[in-house]
């Protein structure tokens, strides 16, 4: 698989190191509400299909970004800054 | 010389002007350059090359390729021995060292041939049925005997001395095969413009091509070969096989550069491993012969009508004077007419009633006698075969012969294109599987997709190599000249054959008929249940030959159609890959790469042991405290607690953090408060993951209003970069926060004892050290000549101690010289192993106890918590079930035998419970204490320090040890802190 880093371009996978789901967001630090961390760090879908993934190109230019992967084909597609896709 | 008995004087692709000489059981053998072992063997007149998985029985060479069951030999000698190596693509190499396989004492007279005696009770599910047995044990009896009689060939424990190398590659255009249709593929890509990379598992380019008589089919073979060898952008590799397809369009190849043993100390590879990304594949796989089912269809002399013809044109070799072919389709007709042509007298079987007139009329004009609707029943022979049984019109006849060919139709090799969960579907007009429906970028042309007239897949590989080169991106496309197609040969006619009485499906694994009926009769009739009842389609040959006879057997007797049957799943490596090729260079010291130290060298120079921690490589402990580690680590403990040694902590994460935000941003990721911190002090903080189990802990020291040093546990520091870097990238954007890893650029010592500060003085005599100056926990950015060092005044090991830090450049200079102006106070390097010993007295958690399955609470550090403040984990940690008194938590343990010792891991149980089950806690870390004189320990223990003063019991299973102890407070040294502060 190869994950293209928006930073430097198409990688091989090995670069990399998954971070999580990216369509959740954080509570807002200093948040008081059990529940919502609760659902924050316990409570995740287990999607067939487009996935939208926090990757970290660690063994590059070290950047966190959010990778759209289909895992079904995981066929790695669209990647993006992780403010342009609006999450955390 | 003929190149033995059985070689015509011409034809062939053979050079006869060079003898190859090799060697078979040692037995001093020779063929001619452009055999492969098989042919060579058969060429001599050998027909028996090996014996039965189980049956032991008599086995000849089946094909002339990949598919190969039967002729499997060892090669080579001590740590060079590669087993099961079919002797079809043996390329011959002088000094070849074959050996043959499961006969004892040879294959041609085998006294375990017994178990074909035994047959009627070796059936399927034999060996679980009968070892696995009502008793347990059985089979851990029984199975070295089986192994022994029963099996291929075997491993050798040697070291192999051989190199391997793994590598990249990227192309445009990968196609897989060099038969019509690949060559015809890379040809049109290549002149369409696109990189190709054309690879074939044999080492001549042109598949089934090179088995043909050569003419028209040559000329073309010859001008593909020579216009792509002229293309730049073409690189061909013969003698690789694509073994994998796999996600992205990847496929792994492997290249095989010779059994002829390569020259290691000259950087020469037997085997390379290349991962290829393609934007687009054409697969031009080819197909596999299929036996026909009939009694006794495994003797020596009974071989498929391809492979045949294969060794008669390209080889040379007449394999019979006499010959049947048993056939039910068009293609074992070229083969009859052939060996006719080259002077054996023909009968040809042909199950179908009709055959097209154009055919009858070439096989009558080659003297071939053909004898339509007939089906062979039984091939006759013991050792070979002599004769052949089969019935037409009602009656049952029988003819003489020495050789037996036979062909049951061709499956193509779908192998690959199913590797990434494509499915094969069923073509009834060709009665087989085809691939499914490929994915965008993958194309298919020839006989893997049913098109096996060389004009077919000429036409249809370039077709595949057009679109291929369209698909990624290459602009031209010119047409590959194909010069007068003849009419397209018929396909087979599909034959459903119920299975007659005991004859071979998967020569291999010995799997007949009769089995396949056994397992349908049990109820193991999903072709998933068949394989592993009866492992038909395992082994080496992994069923190429036998997969679709036996699923359409199986099909009849459940009554349902073939493709209703479905197949078995076909999973990487299409044909054996060793696992040195999978390795590479990456063995001994290259598996994974070593981390050392800026301090290494000298470490290595003056009596350091190093130890493996991670991936690093540390001072275990030093020579001039001891010989062993366990009197070694004793000595270097009173250095520390009476004097004052140096250790290398360089291994600790080290994080630069600066910004504006900086304070804010630590302050959310410690547990305590960071906000507070002066300037020139420096704190302990523990980070918590989201689930407020514990992360790392560490120091930052504030060097300036907006900079400070992060220090982090050598085990967590990537983890711990990377989460800060997680939460200033996408959670915290608006903080103003920069951080960079100084882990490899900064050395770092800590130097402790009592006279520790004594001893810095004498190697900084300029510099204020007095607890005034320089309290603790407080940290100073100096230049010394030069040197920039950063001083920082903490404690590991409870005494008095200082850590600097240093450019890594500057390590062993700064290193050498505190060793060198404090000699005369004794000073010495200590290592990692007292270095955790010391830390265990002082109750200080490390590694091993940072699991991140512990809470704050669960280490006793509750009270550092500054909960008015939000942090990371601040909620989540309030959950009652972390809050429940009966977590095991942090405590510390005295042996209570004198002598007995504690071990970590010992399971830990209440003095009154039973010694079994999983305890209430477990230990962590043992030292043996210089202070109490005694093992001690820290562990986890149900209730924590509630139960101190209670005594339990350490059982350490492994050696059948149980120890007394008594729990105590983790710090068994100085607990109000005083040695820190003088």
């Amino acid at each position: 698989m190869r994950i293209h880093c928006p930073h430097c371009g198409p990688r091989d996978y090995k670069e990399f190191r998954y971070g999580g789901d990216a369509s959740k967001s954080r509570p807002a630090h200093g948040s008081t509400e059990m529940q919502a961390w609760y659902e924050y760090v316990f409570l995740f879908d287990n999607p067939k299909g487009p996935h939208r993934e926090y990757w970290q190109h660690v063994l590059g230019c070290r950047q966190w970004f959010v990778l759209e992967r289909n895992t079904a084909t995981n066929v790695a597609g669209e990647s993006s800054w992780p403010r342009a896709a609006g999450a955390g | 010389m003929t190149g033995g008995a059985r070689r015509l004087e011409v034809g062939g692709r053979v050079d006869r002007k060079r003898s190859i000489r090799f060697t078979l059981d040692g037995r001093a053998c020779s063929g001619f350059a452009g055999d492969t072992l098989a042919s060579a063997l058969l060429a001599q007149g050998t027909r028996i090359v090996g014996r039965s998985f189980k049956y032991h029985r008599p086995r000849g060479f089946l094909s002339a390729g990949v598919d190969e069951p039967n002729g499997l030999f060892t090669l080579g000698t001590a740590g060079r021995t590669t087993p099961n190596v079919p002797g079809t693509v043996i390329e011959l190499t002088a000094g070849l060292a074959a050996r043959c396989q499961n006969g004892w004492p040879s294959v041609r007279f085998d006294l375990l041939a017994v178990f074909s005696l035994l047959a009627p009770m070796l059936g399927a599910g034999f060996y679980y049925k009968t070892f696995m047995g009502p008793r347990r044990g059985s089979w851990e009896f029984y199975e070295p005997f089986i192994r022994r009689a029963a099996g291929l060939g075997r491993a050798v424990h040697q070291v192999d001395p051989d190199r391997y190398e793994t590598r990249y590659a990227h192309t445009d255009v990968l196609v897989i095969g060099a038969g019509a249709a690949g060559l015809s593929a890379a040809l049109a890509a290549g002149r369409a413009g696109a990189r190709v990379l054309l690879v074939e598992q044999d080492f001549l380019l042109g598949g089934e091509l090179l088995s043909g008589r050569g003419g028209e089919t040559e000329t073309w073979r010859g001008s593909i070969e020579r216009e792509l060898a002229g293309l730049p952008e073409v690189e061909v590799m013969a003698r690789t096989t694509a073994f994998g397809l796999y996600d992205g369009n990847t496929v792994a190849l492997l290249e095989r550069r010779g059994h002829a043993q390569p020259d290691p100390q000259r950087g020469a590879a037997r085997e390379v491993v290349t991962t290829v990304r393609a934007q687009a594949i054409v697969f031009a796989t080819g197909a596999t012969e299929r036996p026909l089912v009939f009694l006794n269809n495994d003797l020596p002399g009974v071989m498929l009508a391809g492979a045949a013809r294969s060794y008669l044109n390209r080889y040379a070799v007449l394999l019979g004077n006499t010959a049947v072919v048993a056939s039910n389709n068009d293609s074992a007709w070229e083969a009859a007419i052939d060996l006719a042509d080259a002077g054996s007298q023909v009968t040809l079987l042909e199950e179908r009633a009709a055959v097209a007139g154009a055919l009858q009329e070439r096989a009558r004009g080659a003297g071939v006698r053909t004898i339509t609707g007939a089906v062979t029943r039984r091939a006759l022979g013991r050792r070979g075969v002599h004769g052949v049984q089969f019935s037409v019109a009602g009656r049952l006849e029988r003819l003489s012969c020495d050789l037996l060919c036979m062909s049951g139709g061709w499956s193509p090799a779908v192998h690959l294109t199913s590797h990434t969960g494509v499915k094969p579907v069923y073509r009834a007009d060709i009665d087989a599987f085809v691939p499914g429906a490929l994915a965008a970028g993958h194309f298919g042309a020839g006989a893997v997709i049913g098109a096996c007239a060389w004009e077919q897949a000429v036409v249809g590989g370039e077709a595949a190599g057009i679109a291929a080169a369209g698909h990624a991106g290459a602009a031209g496309a010119a047409a590959v000249a194909v010069s007068a197609p003849h009419a397209a040969a018929a396909t087979a006619a599909p034959v459903l054959r119920p299975p007659v009485g005991k004859a071979f499906l998967d020569f291999q694994n010995d799997v007949t008929t009769k089995d396949l009926l056994q397992a349908h009769q049990e109820g193991y009739e999903s072709v998933e249940h068949l394989k592993r009842y009866t492992t038909l389609g395992m082994g080496t040959d992994q069923g190429k030959t036998s997969n679709i006879n036996a699923l359409r057997a199986m099909a009849t007797l459940r009554g349902i159609d073939t493709p209703a049957a479905g197949t078995t799943t076909f999973r990487p490596p299409y044909t054996p890959v060793s696992i040195g090729a999978l390795a590479g260079r990456s063995i001994g010291q290259h598996f994974r790469p070593v981390r050392r130290s800026p301090l290494h060298e000298w470490h290595a120079e003056n009596g350091a042991v190093m130890i493996e921690a991670g991936p690093w490589l540390r001072p275990w402990y030093y020579r001039w405290a001891g010989q062993t580690p366990e009197g070694a680590y004793v000595e270097e403990m009173q250095l520390v607690r009476r004097g004052v040694g140096l250790s290398d902590v360089s291994s600790l994460g080290k994080i630069d953090v600066q910004g504006p935000d900086a304070a804010e941003f630590l302050n959310r990721l410690y547990v305590n408060d960071f906000a507070s911190l002066a300037v020139g002090k420096a704190r302990y903080g523990v980070m918590l993951n989201e689930d407020a189990t514990v992360l790392d802990d560490g120091t930052s020291a504030r060097f300036a209003e907006t900079r400070y040093f992060m220090t982090t546990t050598t085990a967590q520091a990537g983890e711990v970069m990377s989460h800060l870097e997680f939460l200033l990238q996408t959670v915290w954007r608006e903080l103003n926060v920069k951080v960079a890893s100084l882990t490899d650029q900064w050395a770092g010592m800590a130097i402790a004892g009592p006279q520790a500060r004594a001893a810095l003085q004498l190697a900084l005599p300029a510099q204020d050290l007095s607890d005034e100056a320089l309290p603790f926990m407080g940290c100073r950015e100096l230049e010394v000549a030069g040197m920039p060092l950063r001083i920082l005044r903490l404690s590991f090991s409870g005494e008095l101690a200082f850590e600097l830090y240093v450019p890594a450049g500057y390590g062993i200079g700064l290193w050498e010289h505190l060793l060198a102006s404090a000699r005369r106070l004794g000073i010495r390097p200590y290592g990692l192993e007292s270095l955790a010993s010391l830390r265990i007295e002082k109750g200080h958690v490390a590694g091993l106890e940072l699991d991140h399955r512990n809470t704050l609470d669960d280490l006793g550090l509750g009270k550092m918590a500054r909960t008015s403040k939000p942090f990371i984990g601040r909620e989540l940690r309030e959950r009652s079930e972390l809050r429940a008194a009966a977590r095991w938590s942090l405590v510390g343990l005295e042996c209570l035998e004198p002598r007995g010792r504690l071990r970590g891991g010992a399971i830990l149980f209440a003095a009154t419970d039973p010694v079994q089950g999983h305890g209430r806690g477990y230990i962590t870390s043992v030292t043996w204490s210089t202070q109490l004189n005694r093992f001690i320990a820290l562990g986890l223990y149900q209730g924590g320090l509630a139960q101190v003063g209670e005594e339990v019991v350490c059982a350490y299973p492994l050696k059948g040890e149980n120890v007394r102890a008594r729990i105590v407070s983790p710090v068994f040294i100085d607990p109000a802190g005083e040695r820190l502060r003088v």
